[in-house]
């Protein structure tokens, strides 16, 4: 899910949650309503929320154990299960330290742990690499990758760091002022996009684009030298190659042209 | 398998209850209570009236020790509704104590980390958690209020005979009633004030200034109005009125036994309404 800042990310998450009432509308979270069935959502779902939330005086293995309890875990079980998602998030080590000694990274490790300890059928994270140095946040995007591949859970993430985004998510949501603005399935979009082809060549272009026009390319000009085109469906690129060889127009580089996220996400702003 | 290769596994095991699920909390609280010797010795203390007056039962029903230590058995007072009324005011007191000591960090320190977020975003209600947090201080005051109140009534009925507990059998109740009310409303108290400063040490002086604050204010009220109105600010000597009434005590309050129980209801009422804004995983702001 990504908005700009106050887009509604956050309070969409915390109303699925039940945390703040439902003015209009509804919602359904793994196929139970959030109106009625608030308990039947939360025990399915692990939340790890993007303010810092722990308790200074406990250890984590006590945090994480006594969490994986409220969600319903009997005692020994959630005791072996804080000891395992400690290690595998990292803090295997620092597990029987307080976690008011902890630093930014190993809180948000924590706070993962939390979230995961009860095996959830949906995990959502809101902004889990804020304050993370480069190498926490590969850490935590490794970890985030590996438990949507690893484990029946869906991921939803929270964030308005698109390459987080990119990296970890298959879907995207984009919100604008509390409204849904696109949607996309980021494969999807990246193949669609992978028909676009930038061209530029050594000389003035306007023959080479006639020509390819012929061939079913729909061109456009940016420059005397540049030419930006969308190709047909079944298309061999290797054509081009050899409209411009019969032109004797040398290219200087050919690339497909991609969409980034950044760019579906700035056309979403802008619409 | 080795702890580098620990990859994420999904859990199926079985799941508990959520009926007692709210003990969860109180278990995790205790354990880190009794980690201080200040509480366990404080608790210790508090045993010492009781234990007190258990051997002062035992001492004025054994004729013959009172004789070998030359004490006149009829010089000693009574065990009657008075002398549960004067054990009422003492542990009273040191239960008020207790919840100044254990109270504060109960609530003000989830708050304050932001810890409510992860609390309700499991299937853990907002009741459930008040429940966890108030069953912490309701046992610790129970174990030094109507506990030790009810062995002293079973003590005094093995001594004094099984017509002495059928005739006083109102006393049991009238210890009962008088103290689960004075620790509900003190771990009520100690409950919203913790969850509305969310500063443990202003939560730990605000609920002393509520009772020693409003005793004086109290009693400044009454001497500038000439009434006696400023007794429902000044909560001991609400529940003191109560404890007199219950006991059959007969000494004369500023308030009636209605009023008084009426305040009770309210500040019960006030701290619930108070733990019902403060409890929540995010303030909504308008």
């Amino acid at each position: 899910m990504l908005g700009p800042n106050g887009a509604g990310k956050s309070t969409l998450i915390l109303t699925l949650l039940g945390f703040y009432p439902i003015a209009r509308g509804t919602a359904r979270v793994l196929g139970h309503g959030i109106r009625r069935h608030t308990k039947q959502v939360s025990a399915l779902v692990g939340y790890m929320p993007e303010n810092d939330s722990f308790i200074a005086d406990m250890t984590a293995v006590s945090f994480v154990r006594m969490m994986g309890e409220l969600s319903g875990l009997p005692a020994g079980p959630a005791l072996e299960r804080a000891h395992e998602v400690l290690f595998y998030v990292g803090l295997g080590e620092a597990r029987y330290r307080k976690l008011g000694t902890y630093s930014v990274g190993m809180k948000q490790m924590v706070k993962l742990a939390q979230a995961i300890v009860h095996g959830p059928r949906l995990l959502i994270l809101d902004e889990p690499t804020n304050g993370l140095d480069p190498s926490a946040r590969r850490r935590m995007i490794r970890l985030i990758r590996d438990i949507r591949d690893s484990s029946q859970m869906h991921v939803l993430l929270c964030s308005h760091l698109l390459r987080d985004v990119e990296e970890i998510c298959e879907d995207v949501l984009i919100l604008k002022q509390g409204r849904i603005v696109h949607y996309a399935n980021l494969a999807r979009e990246r193949s669609v996009n992978q028909r676009f082809v930038e061209i530029e060549t050594s000389d003035d272009h306007a023959g080479l684009a006639e020509a390819l026009t012929e061939i079913g390319c729909r061109c456009t000009a940016h420059g005397s030298r540049r030419l930006r085109m969308l190709l047909p469906d079944d298309f061999d690129l290797r054509e081009i190659y050899r409209v411009a060889a019969k032109q004797d127009l040398p290219l200087r580089r050919l690339n497909y042209r991609r969409d980034t996220l950044e760019d579906i996400f700035l056309a979403a702003m802008e619409a | 398998m080795a702890v580098y290769k620990q990859t994420y596994k999904d859990y199926n095991g079985p799941r508990t209850t959520p009926w007692f699920r709210f003990f969860i909390l109180s278990r995790y609280s205790y354990a880190r209570l009794f980690q201080s010797k200040f509480l366990v010795l404080f608790l210790a203390v508090c045993m010492f009236y009781p234990l007190g007056c258990a051997v002062f039962i035992y001492l004025s029903h054994n004729i013959p020790l009172l004789t070998a230590l030359r004490l006149r058995s009829g010089g000693m007072p009574p065990v009657d509704g008075q002398f549960f009324n004067v054990y009422c005011v003492v542990q009273g007191a040191l239960a008020f104590l207790l919840t100044t000591l254990v109270g504060p960090s109960l609530v003000a320190p989830d708050l304050a980390n932001g810890a409510m977020s992860l609390y309700l975003s499991r299937p853990f209600s907002r009741t459930q958690y008040v429940a966890g947090k108030m069953t912490i201080l309701l046992l610790l005051l129970s174990l030094i209020t109507w506990v030790p109140g009810i062995v002293l009534y079973l003590i005094q009925a093995g001594c004094a005979g099984w017509d002495w507990a059928r005739v006083h059998v109102w006393l049991a109740g009238s210890i009962l009633l008088g103290l689960w009310v004075w620790i509900v409303v003190l771990s009520l108290i100690a409950l919203a004030l913790s969850a509305w400063v969310k500063w443990k040490i202003a939560a730990g002086a605000l609920i002393l200034a509520v009772f020693f604050a409003g005793a004086g204010f109290g009693a400044v009220i009454n001497n500038v109005t000439r009434t006696h109105y400023g007794a429902f600010i000044d909560l001991m000597q609400v529940v003191r009125t109560v404890w007199s009434d219950l006991f059959r005590d007969g000494s004369r309050a500023a308030l009636s036994v209605a009023e008084a129980w009426a305040v009770l209801g309210v500040t019960c009422a006030l701290c619930l309404w108070l733990l019902a804004r403060r409890v929540r995983a995010f303030e909504v702001v308008k």
